[in-house]
């Protein structure tokens, strides 16, 4: 075999254009023009194949309805779920948003200040647009309180004065945890306050959970995803093994490696388009299915909670997950095991 | 048309299908391969075709060495060669029609052209009424008519054909060679592979005969 120049290889390649597309009956010896002409042409049957194939490759998959039903609902539901346990934290979110019932911050007054000075701290309180609610305890309330709580009502009586401060209770109306941090700190560098404690548990748990689900909606997400390329990926192989008679002619007669790819690529193509198009009929009956009881449970808490499906965003972002995963998998499939039917 | 020099191919396997062949094929020149079945017929088209590259030596075609056209320039390299099967590769999924112009949609004919060329393929080969026809419903003459149709619709300068007469009867086997014939004086290069000795005598055309990978005799039988 002798060396290879690469040299005339380019030259070779730059003549395909031409050669391809030129009928061979025609007189090649019309220069530049004629050269224009051939690629135009060119690309012309290159659109005309790009259309036949996107819509053979649909016939196709009509023409064998169960296998393709059973795939596509395959590739639906993969699709579905993590579009289901999206619109789910979606849900979840909105709640964590408007539960503003928890956290409470409990101001610790100095004990000099008089009752009537923690009244009038209480009133100023009041009147902070951030606060939602300010409750006093006054230092008699406090005792009067731990006293029948703790049950400790002889030790009590051993001591000359009341221990206790007066505390105000105030809620805040922003529950994100940044905002209440900053609250905190503000408030327990006024004047009047010895402390400012913040209730953050709720708040807490309620951001670890909504943290912890996002985080398993991934992990899902990637390999539901995962599945949806499996699925498309080995229903082309099927499909290439189905065609090898036809791709071996094909590749005899000058078909190029892009061209016996197209109709396996189209394929994946429609299988992720239909695939997310049922999978989003199937999260928006889904929430049909649920927004009832919901409606009642949401009633039932006065709460102005509304149940969320698929926003238009949503929707598009599930189309393209859709069909980019299709084309991922019939890609990989096609990579992999057409290469392997060469004509014998 | 095809130069061959010093052409050895080895399997992997380790079996020699070819041994330092040499022969020139004259544009417009039409012969006959011959030679027992497993003497590398089959090898030395499949090395034209680039279906196999050479172990050793230099395959040319068209003034073109093969060792220099990479994947990526084989199929312009196929365009160029019409090829006929014994088996006739033809695909029963498809109408006459669709598996003529086959050829031409993948180097991107314009669809009335198309049209206009199958006709005259099949025009050639007598069968212009079985154009709608489903291969599976012909006989196996017609079948490998129609495999002949569509090795010749885009006109290829270089005609291979690996033993197109295997399966047909005498009367039929003359009626595809006349055929190669009629190409090959409007300017064809035929190059057929057959075993059909009788049949290449009567003939008359140049004939290399293989050996056990060698060629043993090249020549008018």
């Amino acid at each position: 075999m002798a060396g290879r120049e690469p040299v005339k290889r380019g030259a070779e390649r730059q003549q395909r254009p031409t050669r391809s597309s030129e009928a061979p009956a025609t007189p090649p010896s019309k220069g530049a023009a004629k050269h224009k002409v051939d690629l135009s042409a060119h690309s012309k049957s290159w659109i005309r194949h790009h259309k036949h194939t996107a819509l053979d490759s649909l016939v196709r998959l009509q023409r064998t309805p169960l296998p393709t039903l059973m795939t596509l609902a395959v590739l639906a539901i993969a699709l579905a779920l993590p579009g289901l346990m999206f619109v789910g934290l979606k849900n979840i979110d909105q709640i964590s948003a408007e539960w503003n019932g928890e956290p409470k911050v409990s101001l610790y007054l100095h004990k000099t200040l008089t009752d009537q000075q923690a009244e009038n701290f209480s009133q100023a309180m009041l009147l902070r647009p951030d606060l939602a609610g300010v409750e006093l305890v006054t230092r008699e309330q406090g005792l009067h309180e731990f006293q029948r709580i703790s049950g400790f009502t002889d030790v009590l009586e051993f001591l000359d004065n009341n221990p206790l401060p007066a505390v105000v209770v105030v809620q805040p109306r922003e529950s994100r945890k940044e905002v209440l941090l900053k609250l905190q700190t503000e408030l327990a560098a006024l004047n009047e306050v010895e402390e400012a404690v913040l209730d953050m548990v709720w708040v807490e748990r309620l951001a670890s959970f909504v943290a912890l689900a996002n985080r398993v909606v991934l992990v899902l997400g990637i390999l539901l995803a995962l599945s949806v390329l499996l699925v498309v990926g080995n229903t082309i192989r099927l499909g290439i093994e189905n065609r090898k008679d036809e791709i071996q002619v094909a590749k005899l007669v000058g078909a190029t490696d892009a061209w016996v790819k197209r109709p396996f690529i189209y394929t994946g193509f429609w299988f992720g388009l239909i695939g997310s198009l049922v999978a989003w009929l199937f999260v928006q009956t889904s929430l049909l299915v649920i927004s009832d009881p919901v409606e009642r449970l949401v009633a039932l808490y006065q709460s102005d909670f509304q149940l969320q499906g698929l926003g238009v965003v949503d929707s598009l972002v599930l189309l393209f997950a859709g069909i980019i995963l299709g084309l991922i998998g019939s890609k990989l499939a096609v990579g992999r095991h057409l290469r392997e039917v060469e004509p014998q | 048309m095809i130069q061959f020099e010093n052409v050895s191919k080895r399997y992997p396997e380790g079996h020699d299908a070819l041994r330092d062949i040499s022969f020139t094929l004259d544009r417009g020149e039409m012969a006959f391969l011959t030679g027992h079945s497993g003497a590398g017929k089959s090898t030395l088209l499949k090395l034209i075709m680039l279906m196999e590259r050479p172990t050793r030596g230099q395959v040319s075609v068209a003034h073109h060495d093969l060792a220099q056209f990479s994947r990526d320039d084989i199929p312009y390299h196929r365009r160029r060669i019409g090829v006929v099967f014994q088996n006739h590769q033809l695909l029963f999924d498809r109408s006459v029609f669709e598996n003529i112009a086959l050829p031409l949609q993948i180097s991107g004919y314009e669809p009335e052209d198309v049209g206009k060329r199958v006709r005259a393929a099949l025009d050639k080969v007598g069968l212009l009424s079985k154009e709608k026809h489903n291969p599976v419903a012909l006989s196996t003459g017609e079948q490998q008519r129609i495999g002949i149709a569509r090795a010749i619709v885009h006109k290829p300068q270089l005609l291979l054909a690996d033993e197109p007469t295997g399966n047909l009867d005498p009367t039929l086997s003359a009626e595809i060679m006349s055929l190669f014939m009629e190409f090959n004086r409007h300017g064809t290069t035929v190059l057929i592979a057959s075993h059909d000795l009788a049949l290449i005598s009567r003939m008359g055309h140049r004939t290399l005969t293989l050996d056990q990978g060698r060629l043993l005799r090249d020549g008018r039988t």
